[in-house]
């Protein structure tokens, strides 16, 4: 399932709704989450799973290909962690 | 401040969590509806994901990232204490790709530091 497909679904079950409205609920809540990673900030949807940023410290790492080593920069990575309960229903 | 967690792999913790509640404020401030209909929408979204999701189809979201299911395979574990052999069954497992849009703008925002 794609965004828009996600938008296609949401405007069906909603049909009282325009899609242009539709289109920016879903884009509110996305870029809700984006902000909030960016400021650092964790974002928990029980029953869903939760967002955070983890730091990753500088290393050197070594081009497979060549096997020269490069020096990688410290980061920030996105991380999602499933929820108990999508774990247990992709599971059931 | 922002501070680095040193129990949980680095997680960066702000003190700050955003919820549903958050989601659906902003939701209602953008658009309009109801906070009460704002509300189940944002619910909406994540129980469409997470249907498809149960029916194993993959998700993604453009300039966010994709969520996909994984079936893992049976393999042995340990109990870490006792340092018992117990079998882990075969199960599925969701895995976030975040996109690079999504990493860029955290690292614009956040830095290596």
């Amino acid at each position: 399932m794609t965004k828009s497909e996600l938008i296609a679904r949401l405007a069906e079950t909603n049909p009282h709704l325009y899609q242009r409205d539709v289109e920016r609920i879903v884009s509110t809540i996305f870029d809700e989450i984006t902000e909030a990673l960016a400021r650092g900030d964790r974002v928990e949807l029980r029953g869903f799973g939760a967002f955070s940023v983890k730091q990753r410290d500088a290393r050197v790492g070594r081009n497979p290909r060549t096997g020269e080593s490069v020096k990688v920069d410290a980061k920030c990575v996105p991380f999602f962690k499933t929820g108990k309960q999508l774990r247990e229903r992709l599971n059931n | 401040m922002r501070v680095i967690c040193p129990l949980f792999k680095g997680v960066i913790m702000t003190g700050h969590t955003v919820t549903r509640a958050h989601l659906s404020e902003s939701v209602y401030q953008e658009v309009g509806l109801s906070r009460n209909e704002s509300a189940e929408l944002v619910e909406s979204v994540l129980d469409q994901m997470i249907d498809a999701l149960a029916r194993n189809e993959m998700v993604k979201i453009s300039s966010f990232g994709s969520f996909s299911v994984r079936q893992k395979g049976q393999r042995v574990g340990r109990n870490p204490k006792t340092g018992e052999e117990v079998p882990i069954l075969p199960r599925k497992v969701l895995v976030f790709r975040p996109s690079h849009v999504l990493k860029n703008r955290i690292n614009k925002a956040l830095g290596g530091n």
